[in-house]
């Protein structure tokens, strides 16, 4: 951890970071790093919570069961069925509440001091979940449509044909190669940001207040804005949490919507 | 004169630019239609986002780049 580090002398946060040393099992294919633990730690504290939340449901909820159906509902709600209406939306729910809570969960480490980095500022977790996106959008086209969903996504209608040897495969390329890509690196890159400019603030707070203003140096009254500014981006960085996890639902659940549409 | 430093960090400021203008311009317009319509705000609001996340990945691809390795002369 860099700010930990960093008492000593200012070290600012490298790529490295991001592929921290095995603790576990090393020289074996299982190999476990911090991140891995992590992410384990997550899906541990979503499943436990998933199968208390929602183990007891009663008709009038106490505080738990409100937050965890206000949560769910939200997913479901606003996300699900606002997108893809009553029957597409209660069908593809699963998948797309799994990837709301997951993303969550994996990017809100990246905000808690002592875990400090975000299960999803690896590249993994964002390729395999942008993955099955691209997957299940192919896959609800072609169920609902048919081949015809080839030529919905490939052949603009109303279009001189002409005009197709342009346009085809310029369709292909947004369509099937831009889009999961595109939803990998916006949730990789937000994370990695995020953690570096988190790092950078905290190792410059702890550099110029407690190496450089010890020694007398007046620079070091800088540390009091860093402070300030660390504060004021942890709570951005819980936004941006938030903000990406729904992002991701939201494409995702797009994506299906518009591979569905009967015409485009 | 003499500069050190990495030319990856002056594209990712050339990126944020047409991404930071993009992104003005879609907040602005949501503010405008709010202010027109104050009784579509929700569903303005998540386009909005929507609208957002689409512009600032060409920003987050630019991050990006600047991680590859490429082979040094």
């Amino acid at each position: 951890m860099p700010a930990a580090a960093a008492a000593s002398g200012f070290e600012p946060p490298t790529i490295q970071d991001f592929f921290p040393a095995a603790v576990l099992f090393q020289g074996t294919p299982f190999a476990l790093n911090r991140i891995m633990l992590i992410r384990l730690l997550v899906v541990a504290l979503l499943v436990l919570w998933l199968w208390l939340g929602t183990r007891r449901m009663q008709l009038v909820p106490g505080r738990g069961q409100v937050i965890t159906e206000f949560l769910l509902g939200f997913v479901r709600n606003n996300i699900a069925i606002e997108t893809l209406g009553e029957q597409d939306g209660r069908r593809f729910m699963p998948v797309i509440m799994t990837m709301f809570f997951l993303t969550f969960g994996m990017n809100i480490t990246g905000a808690i001091p002592g875990l400090q980095i975000a299960g999803s500022a690896v590249i993994g977790l964002p390729l395999v979940l942008a993955i099955i996106a691209w997957a299940l959008f192919i896959y609800a086209g072609f169920k609902k449509l048919g081949w015809t969903y080839l030529k919905n996504a490939l052949f603009l209608p109303g279009v001189p044909w002409p005009l197709y040897f342009l346009l085809t495969p310029l369709e292909i390329l947004s369509t099937f190669i831009v889009r999961p890509i595109t939803l990998t690196m916006r949730l990789l890159m937000n994370m990695v940001s995020g953690h570096l400019l988190l790092a950078l603030v905290y190792a410059a707070s702890s550099f110029f207040l407690f190496t450089l203003l010890p020694s007398g140096n007046l620079f070091g009254l800088i540390g009091v804005g860093t402070v300030a500014f660390g504060v004021l981006y942890l709570g951005f960085e819980i936004f941006v949490a938030a903000l990406q996890a729904y992002v991701f639902a939201f494409l995702t659940a797009i994506y299906i919507q518009l591979a569905v549409a009967e015409e485009h | 004169m003499h500069i050190v430093g990495y030319l990856a960090a002056l594209g990712f400021g050339i990126a944020a630019i047409g991404s930071g203008i993009g992104v003005g311009i879609i907040v602005g317009k949501t503010i405008e239609s709010v202010a027109r319509q104050p009784e579509l705000q929700g569903r303005l609001t998540s386009l909005m986002f929507l609208g957002i996340a689409l512009t600032e990945a060409l920003c987050f691809i630019a991050i990006a780049i600047g991680f590859i390795p490429f082979p040094s002369p």
